[in-house]
């Protein structure tokens, strides 16, 4: 029992260090309703010539439009999360700290980007899409068990998000140089999300492949399940299928890159 | 006289500044054609955005692809030149954190010159390739009788275009001296600003088109002009001359944000660390 105190204050320590950079967040909130306005006109423009793209009606375009916008922090979809901290630690050798205290590298690092989430959600999340809600029409559910379900998707949908960035910074330990791996995550992350449109819209084969991969549990399936459009057992199987993948590949790796580390005397 | 000095005196900075940089960047050759690359492809990506969206559909608020590509050919390219130039200058609310603006303010160089070329990256050259590429896919592939007026009209474009997002740019780094700690509201205009006129007017709402006509021109970049280019109804019934206006919006909104950014350094309190 004692192992989740410790995790449970790790977390809270990732909400309250995001939580410091009040006007940073003032900021972020204003620019993602900014690009959320953008975004939605192009939508409505887009639904316009194309009713029911992707089986959405115009205000669940908007509606995805808006939850993108919310999640956009929570997910760190373009990078941006605890990853950064991680590569900068394997950077400068503090990893080796890390390593020798009593506590499990991965959760570590899992629950201080949950807490991370949690405030991303809360504090900039939550502004942006009530600002659609309330100057647009939106499809959201009235029963509160749609909604208990959309936050147990979000909550797989962190952790999928948190596994593919985990991966990510591990291979730090290797390249030493982040620049190109966070860019492929900036490009991943953007397109196969469905930041640009929903995946669903995608065309064709390439739609079908996007549909299947990990970055589909990220924004697609809390989005679908907000609005009744798939049902939340096959969402989560999806997402935990996903979860379990990369924390598991996760483990391999560190497991492969701590052996690597060598700790410099001096 | 001293204006003119000022002028030199801050080119030259910038140079040497943008030089240094670089010189650094050259270091690791490979590394360095990799992250141009890079930035090509994410630059990229809204690109495929619209792709995409033509992948379902034949027009958008009633424009046809090689329109819609026009206009972001010419949005990306004027945002690229500017973002090279000046690009750096979100670093500027860290700097002011930190402490390490003070250093800008002892040396002998005009402080915008060295805020600008600070981290000078050439990488950014991937943005103007890539809005260079599609812009010249659209100049070919739209349909449009060209005259002496309307070719001259493109290059008039950029560099104008590029002009007015450079006062946005510098205009939001005034406004980092008095919310030090908000650089996202800088990309809130500047990225959002090439964001947006990237898709025709005619999918925004009214108010939406006369805020960034009338109160943050960026209308000017490419809307206005660009519907003369392709003979289209002009945005909010404005008369046609208006089309070879941004040279003028150009030189108001550099004014403009110049005065802000002497008004920004004048209040500027160093936090003491």
């Amino acid at each position: 029992m004692g192992s989740a105190r410790l995790y449970a204050a790790v977390a809270a320590g990732g909400f309250r260090r995001y939580a410091t950079y009040r006007v940073a967040t003032a900021a972020g909130v204003f620019t993602n309703t900014v690009f959320g306005l953008i975004l939605v006109y192009t939508y409505l423009a887009l639904w316009d010539e194309r009713p029911h793209l992707g089986g959405y009606d115009q205000t669940q375009a908007v509606t995805y439009v808006w939850l993108g916008q919310c999640l956009y922090a929570t997910l760190a979809i373009q990078g941006g999360g605890v990853e950064k901290d991680l590569m900068a630690r394997i950077r400068t050798g503090e990893i080796a700290i890390d390593l020798y205290r009593p506590a499990d590298l991965q959760l570590w690092w899992l629950a201080s980007d949950l807490g991370r989430a949690l405030f991303q959600t809360l504090g900039r999340g939550v502004i942006p899409f009530a600002f659609g809600a309330l100057f647009f029409p939106m499809a959201l559910p009235a029963d509160v068990s749609t909604w208990v379900a959309f936050l147990v998707a979000l909550l797989l949908a962190m952790v999928v998000s948190f596994g593919i960035r985990y991966l990510a910074a591990l291979s730090m330990f290797w390249l030493m140089d982040g620049t190109g791996v966070n860019q492929a995550l900036m490009v991943l992350g953007v397109f196969c999300s469905g930041m640009t449109l929903p995946l669903n819209a995608f065309p064709g084969a390439l739609g079908d492949v996007v549909r299947v991969l990990p970055w589909a549990a990220q924004l697609q399936m809390p989005a679908d399940v907000l609005m009744g459009e798939t049902a939340p057992l096959g969402a989560y199987a999806f997402q935990a299928v996903w979860a379990v993948v990369l924390l598991w590949a996760g483990r391999l790796l560190q497991s492969a890159a701590t052996r690597r580390v060598v700790v410099q005397g001096g | 006289m001293g204006e003119h000095n000022r002028l030199t005196e801050g080119l030259r900075a910038y140079r040497l500044i943008a030089g240094m940089w670089i010189r650094s960047a050259m270091t690791y050759r490979v590394s360095f054609g990799v992250t141009v690359f890079g930035n090509l492809l994410v630059t990229g990506l809204d690109f495929v955005a619209i792709l995409l969206m033509f992948s379902q559909v034949d027009s958008l608020g009633g424009w046809t692809l090689p329109e819609v590509t026009f206009l972001y050919g010419l949005s990306v390219t004027a945002f690229g030149i500017t973002d090279l130039v000046f690009g750096s200058m979100d670093v500027l609310g860290a700097r002011m954190r930190d402490g390490s603006f003070d250093t800008l303010l002892v040396r002998p160089a005009p402080v915008l010159a060295q805020v600008g070329a600070d981290h000078f990256a050439l990488r950014r050259l991937g943005r103007i390739t890539q809005g260079a590429l599609v812009l010249g896919w659209a100049l070919v592939s739209v349909d449009v009788v060209w005259t002496p007026a309307k070719v001259l009209l493109v290059p008039v474009m950029l560099v104008s275009g590029a002009a007015i997002f450079g006062a946005v740019f510098v205009a939001g780094a005034a406004f980092q001296f008095l919310a030090q700690d908000a650089a996202e509201v800088q990309s809130a205009f500047t990225y959002g600003g090439t964001t947006l006129l990237q898709y025709p007017p005619t999918v925004f709402g009214k108010d939406l088109v006369r805020g960034v006509t009338f109160m943050l021109p960026l209308a000017f970049v490419n809307w206005v002009p660009g519907t003369y280019v392709l003979g289209r109804p002009y945005p909010l019934g404005l008369p046609q001359w208006a089309a070879f206006t941004p040279p003028l919006v150009a030189v108001a909104c550099c004014a403009l944000a110049g005065l802000a950014w002497r008004a920004g350094l004048r209040s500027y309190r160093s936090t003491g660390s």
